[in-house]
Formats: C-alpha cells, sequence, structure tokens
C-alpha cells in the first residue's frame, strides 16, 4: 500500500455523488425496480455526475445498487484512473476479475465474453452478476422481448440477440442486464425471451 | 505525500476520532467555511477477530461509524470516519483533518492536538494504575521436600 | 398459514399506551436516564451489544430502556436496527496482544509475564446482598498504583512502557511445541449476516455464530462439555479483557487509520489431547472473543469452540450435542429461537380450525366403525 493513492483521488472524485443520498437512492431504485420489473420500458434518472466514460444513468445505477459489499468489474474504457477514484469514494466497491463481480460495467464490446460471469448455483441462481452495458443508443425498436413483465411483446435495440438467448435457457440461473444510454436506462432480467425483431 | 506526511495523517485523523466529542467541540468550536463532499453518514463497520488471538480472521461484530467528506474554500479537503452516531463529531474531525493541510496546521497542532493526546495519554494513564493495583503478588510457600 | 385479522388496532394502540406506562413505572420515582444504563447497568448493556452483535453501548442501553430490562428484547431491537446502518468497511483484524488490559488471569501459570491482574471482578465477593447499596453515597475510590509497576511483559527490565504489548500465554507453550499453532492467515472470513449459513462450517463462521449467540445456551453447552458429553478437559489459559483500538482501511486515502476502540472479553483454553493417528500428543485450543466485559460467555464460547473441534482433531464424536455443528449453529441464536418460539402465539385460527375438523372427522368415523360393530 504507498502512500500516494490518495493523490490518485482527484478532486473531481469527490464530487457527483447524491446531493441527499437517502432521497435520491429511494427515487432511482424505484425506476431501476421499474426498468427490471417491465422489460423493454426505458425509464429516466439523475442525481449522479460520474466521470467519463460512464453515464449518468450507469452512475445513478452504480451509486442505487452497488456498496462495499458488492464487488465490481470495470471492463474496457470504464476501467480508468477517474472512474476507480470516483467508485472508492462514493461507493467503496471492492474492484475485482469479471468472475467474482457481483456487479459489471462497460460497454457491450468491453464485457465481451459475457459467459465469464458468474451465473448463480441451483440453490442460490441469485449469487450471480448484474451487467450494466454502456450503448450508444437505446430505443424501442429492433428485438422482441417476451415473457414476465411484458404484457404482449415489447422491442428493445439489444445489441445482439444470441447471448440473452443463451442466457435466458439457463433460467433460473444466469445473469441479468440494465441497459444505460446517457440518462436513460432500460432493464433485461434473464426470465426475459429474446427474438430478433 | 512523504512517509512522514502519511503516518502524521494517520495519527492526527486517529486521535480527532478517538477524542471525545465534547471536548474536540470545546477545543475547536468555530469550524472554517466548508463544502459538504459527503454529509455526515452512520453505518457499521464489521469488526474482524482472529482465531485464537492470531489465526485466521473472523467477524465479531458490528459497530457503528459515523463519515464525513469536506472541503474548504482554499481546497483542502478533510475526510473522518469517527466511532459512533455523532453527525457533529465526524464533520468537526473532518474540517480538523482539512486544517491540518493548510497554513492552520501549526496552530491546530498546539491548540487541539497536542492537547488532545495528552489527555487521552493521561486516561489511558488512570486506567492503567487501577489495573495495576488488582495485580497480584504470589508468595511461594517454601515446602519440606524442597530442601 | 395466517389471516390477517382486522377489528384489533384500537385495543392494539391501548396496549402500546398502557406499555409505555408500565414501562415508565411508578411516576414518583425519577425517571432512568439512557446514560444511568449505560454507565450502572454496564454488564447487561454489554450482553444487549454481544448478542445484538454491534457494539454502541448508548443504543444497547437505549435499548434496554425500551424492553423494560427484557435483554433478548432489547437484543431484537438492536438486531433490526443494525439491519438498516449501511456496511461501510471491515476492520482490520484486531490485535488483542496489544490490549490495553483490565483483567489478565490464567489458570494455568501462577508467574506468567506480565503478572495476573484482577480487575473489576465478582470472583472474590462474597455474593452477599450489599445493603448499603440501597442507601445513598459514593462508592470508595478505587486503588491505584503507579505505571511503573503496570502490566508489561519485563516486570523488572527497567524501561516499563505501559502501552507496550501483552503477549498471550498460549505463545509461551507454543515456543516448546506443546501446543498447537494458530498461523496467521488472511483469507477473507464468511459472513452469517450476508450469506446464509451453509454447513459443514469453518471455525471463524462458527466462531462469528457463536460470539452473537445466547449466553444462557452457550453457557449450558459448555457445561455439558464439562459434564462429560463431549468432554475436552479444559483449563483456562488466559482470559483478559480490555481496550483493543479498532483499525479501518480508508477507502478515500488507500491507508488504515485507527478510528476508535472496544472493549473485549478475550479466553483461551488449553485443553488435553492425547493424539491421534495423525497428531502427537500436545495441548489443544478452544478461543472465546466477545464484545465488552463479558467473561461468563467468553470462557463458554471457548469450551463449545474447542468441543466442535473434534472432525478436524481426529477425536471421535461421542454424539454430544456440544460436538453437533448443526445443532449448536441452528440454535444459539436467540433472536431466531424466540421470534419462531413466540410466533405460535399469534393467530392461527384457520390451522386450528383444520386441526379441529380434521379430530372431529376421526372421532365420528371411529364412532360410526363401532356402532357398525356393534
Amino acid at each position: 500500500m504507498t502512500a500516494n493513492i490518495s493523490a490518485n483521488i482527484s478532486a473531481d472524485a469527490l464530487s457527483g455523488g447524491f446531493a441527499v443520498p437517502p432521497v435520491a437512492a429511494a427515487h432511482a431504485f424505484r425506476e431501476v425496480l421499474e426498468a427490471m420489473a417491465r422489460p423493454g420500458t426505458i425509464r429516466r434518472v439523475a442525481g449522479a455526475q460520474p466521470p467519463a466514460p460512464l453515464s449518468v444513468a450507469a452512475g445513478v445505477a452504480l451509486l442505487t445498487l452497488a456498496d462495499g459489499t458488492t464487488p465490481l468489474h470495470l471492463a474496457g474504457a470504464a476501467d480508468c484512473p477517474a472512474v476507480r477514484g470516483w467508485i472508492a469514494f462514493h461507493i467503496g466497491a471492492p474492484l475485482v476479475a469479471a468472475g467474482e463481480a457481483v456487479f459489471a460495467i462497460g460497454t457491450w464490446a468491453a464485457l465481451q465474453p459475457v459467459a465469464r460471469f458468474r451465473i448463480g448455483q441451483p440453490d442460490y441462481p441469485d449469487r450471480s452478476a448484474t451487467l450494466i452495458v454502456e450503448v450508444d443508443r437505446l430505443a424501442n425498436d429492433g428485438p422482441v422481448l417476451t415473457g414476465p413483465g411484458v404484457e404482449v411483446t415489447a422491442r428493445l435495440s439489444l445489441p445482439e440477440t444470441a447471448a440473452f438467448r443463451t442466457n435466458r435457457a439457463r433460467f433460473p440461473l444466469g445473469f441479468d442486464t440494465i441497459f444505460t444510454c446517457g440518462d436513460r436506462l432500460a432493464g433485461l432480467p434473464r426470465s426475459t425471451r429474446v427474438e430478433a425483431g | 505525500m512523504t512517509k512522514a506526511a502519511f503516518e502524521g495523517r494517520r495519527g492526527w485523523m486517529s486521535l480527532l476520532a478517538k477524542a471525545p466529542p465534547a471536548r474536540l467541540a470545546a477545543l475547536l468550536p468555530d469550524l472554517p467555511a466548508h463544502e459538504m463532499l459527503r454529509s455526515p453518514e452512520t453505518g457499521a463497520v464489521m469488526v474482524q477477530g482472529r482465531v485464537g488471538g492470531t489465526g485466521a480472521p473472523f467477524h465479531l461484530g458490528e459497530m457503528t461509524v459515523t463519515r464525513c467528506s469536506l472541503r474548504l474554500g482554499c481546497g483542502a479537503v478533510g475526510h473522518a470516519w469517527v466511532q459512533g452516531r455523532d453527525k457533529a463529531h465526524a464533520r468537526r474531525a473532518a474540517a480538523a483533518d482539512a486544517l491540518m493541510q493548510t497554513d492552520r496546521a501549526e496552530e491546530m497542532q498546539a491548540r487541539v492536538l497536542d492537547v488532545l493526546a495528552a489527555e487521552a495519554t493521561a486516561a489511558r494513564g488512570a486506567r492503567a494504575t487501577r489495573a495495576a493495583a488488582t495485580r497480584v503478588e504470589f508468595f511461594t510457600m517454601v515446602r519440606g521436600e524442597d530442601q | 398459514m395466517y389471516v390477517a385479522v382486522k377489528g384489533g388496532e384500537r385495543a392494539i394502540d391501548n396496549a402500546h399506551a398502557w406499555l409505555a406506562e408500565e414501562r415508565r413505572g411508578d411516576p414518583s420515582v425519577p425517571e432512568l436516564s439512557v446514560a444511568q444504563i449505560r454507565e450502572q447497568m454496564k454488564l447487561a448493556v454489554n450482553r444487549v451489544m454481544a448478542e445484538g452483535s454491534l457494539y454502541d453501548p448508548d443504543l444497547a442501553a437505549l435499548a434496554i430502556k425500551q424492553a423494560r430490562g427484557d435483554l433478548i428484547e432489547a437484543v431484537f431491537l438492536i438486531r433490526a436496527y443494525r439491519t438498516t446502518l449501511p456496511r461501510l468497511a471491515s476492520s482490520r483484524p484486531v490485535d488483542t496482544a496489544a490490549m490495553a488490559v483490565d483483567r489478565r488471569i490464567s489458570a494455568t501459570f501462577k508467574d506468567l509475564p506480565g503478572g495476573q491482574v484482577l480487575g473489576p471482578t465478582f470472583d472474590y465477593t462474597h455474593r452477599l446482598l450489599d445493603f448499603t447499596l440501597m442507601a445513598e453515597g459514593e462508592p470508595p475510590a478505587a486503588a491505584a498504583l503507579p505505571l511503573v509497576a503496570a502490566v508489561s511483559p519485563q516486570r523488572d527490565g527497567g524501561d516499563c512502557d505501559p502501552a507496550s504489548r501483552v503477549p498471550h500465554v498460549t505463545g509461551f507453550l507454543n515456543r516448546d511445541g506443546l501446543i498447537e499453532d494458530a498461523a496467521p492467515e488472511d483469507s477473507p472470513p464468511p459472513d452469517l449476516t450476508r450469506e446464509p449459513l451453509e454447513l459443514p462450517a469453518g471455525r471463524p463462521l462458527r466462531l462469528q455464530a457463536i460470539t452473537r449467540g445466547d449466553e444462557g445456551f452457550i453457557l449450558s453447552l459448555a457445561y455439558s462439555t464439562q459434564r462429560g458429553y463431549g468432554r475436552t478437559h479444559a483449563f483456562v489459559g488466559e482470559l483478559r479483557i480490555g481496550h483493543v483500538g479498532v483499525e479501518v482501511e480508508i477507502p478515500e486515502l488507500g491507508f488504515a487509520v485507527e478510528i476508535g476502540d472496544v472493549e473485549l472479553t478475550e479466553c483461551e483454553t488449553v485443553n488435553q489431547f492425547k493424539g491421534s493417528k495423525t497428531e502427537p500428543a500436545q495441548f489443544t485450543r478452544g478461543y472465546g472473543l466477545v464484545f465488552g466485559q463479558s467473561e461468563r460467555k467468553s470462557i463458554a464460547m471457548s469450551l463449545v469452540d474447542r468441543s466442535l473441534r473434534w472432525r478436524e482433531l481426529g477425536e471421535d464424536d461421542t454424539g454430544a450435542p456440544a460436538q453437533d455443528e448443526e445443532f449448536v449453529l441452528y440454535h444459539c441464536d436467540n433472536i431466531q429461537a424466540t421470534g419462531f418460539l413466540e410466533h405460535i402465539k399469534l393467530p392461527h385460527y384457520v390451522d386450528f380450525q383444520s386441526e379441529l375438523e380434521l379430530v372431529r372427522k376421526l372421532r365420528a368415523e371411529a364412532r360410526a366403525m363401532k356402532e357398525a360393530a356393534e
């Protein structure tokens, strides 16, 4: 442990958290819950100003869901000193390799191969990872979603369908996914069936 | 940060955390203007012990802890983690930590930290003298077969 | 199955109001303050902190006041409160050899380096009611000895630093290889407050369960081993009570700071061990570490810890309760126990109705068969 770690946390890392954490986290949790419960709906969130390249929505999701007891994997460009410092101060989540992560964040390309992430065990399916996937575009078009929380069908601009079909086939095991784009997010739980649109 | 400066900060942060809150408030009644980076927040720290005192760690139970981070007008950032649920204590300790990184450090050292350190040593000493008074002085009786 | 029963709301409100009045007792008697409970009912506070698994004397005292002195109810309040706290960090393992000791005794070595320090103990009191405590007045001041004579490893060695480390008694036996080692290791321990208890449990998980377990239950189990149900021939190698610093790594700074201290009671037993197929004859150890001045609990904990180690040490399973990990770990938590026990007093009208109908049906069938036979 060097004495210089604190110097690595830049002044920017200390700002950009929730102003009133209990209230902001409660609002954000409700949005994430709605997004997960109704796959295909896109929700708007606010309150976090994380350092680049993280989006506002990714920052909100992390501040709301992660803490010092949830190992986090930073994939690709998300693994930079600014993000590490921000997470150390505001969240305190231990940063780990993909296979140990409870949460992972990055672009879909950076998260590949997703087979690295935990999918739980038959007696504890909850011991699995939630992937926070940063996308350039998030809209209700493209692949067709059906399953729990979807009344008839929904559409969501997923980066691909094969990986989510494989994931669904292992139900009740599997990872869950939150897509983030700017200040908007959408959920894709492991229970959702995905067809190319 | 040099090694000495790092050890110094560890030391004063600990002294501020362990100071009786009322005493710290008496020694440092007025806080400089500051911006909150993390408002005082109470949570728990899991305390670990070791099997047999030296072996594998295990979880003993939690204790309450309050933390706070703030920034002074000059840019100095202060952090505090203090045992218990006293939010004013955490805020004051964070402000003192920040002041120790400014040109007021010398004054803080003399007016606050040295006083707290002396009082902590005296309190520890008072308890140790009571313990010492209950130490058993054994007299081994001379037994016949030893002669 | 439970059914929601409406109509009790006013009765419940009135019951709570009466509870508050009964809690206060006779208003002509001065009300207890939380600070008075914290300072003068300290061992009750310690027990609530240990079994509530949260070190905060003010909160434990408040819980005792609110629970009208029912310590298990107070533990329940603390357990409920602690679930609302975000977990900010885990501490570095506390260093009990650096404890500022108030009490330190050994039943195995009379002349242990550093000396036997009795501390504020009940041990040599006569257990006669002290009627002077019913009268007003200040107690006599405790005696104090100058610090040069205080606990320190080198009594006659000149420079006696009272803050110096107080080595463990088992360390002296360890030098000759007469006692098993507790080698340092740093694998992250499991946490039963975060993950469901899974068996077989390692020793760190067992110790976490026992240190927050019910004192009465652990005491009885330990006593049962002494009476022969899984005998382990324990001596108290060392018992120490005092304060240790708690060091926490500060994530935003990247170094650890001692942010406070906790009072702990630590007990190490030295147990006879005749050797097994794989191990030579040597002494083995049982370990107890409990929040606060909790002497009975920590001795009992170290006996039960040692008893549960039969498999690892190649001893026989005699079928004693204190050797049965599942029995001990699943039943030592008094909040789980009291929750399940007390819930049977809550409405079970539908369950009971079905039982009632079953009994009536069986009786009717039996009567019909009897009549048919006649």
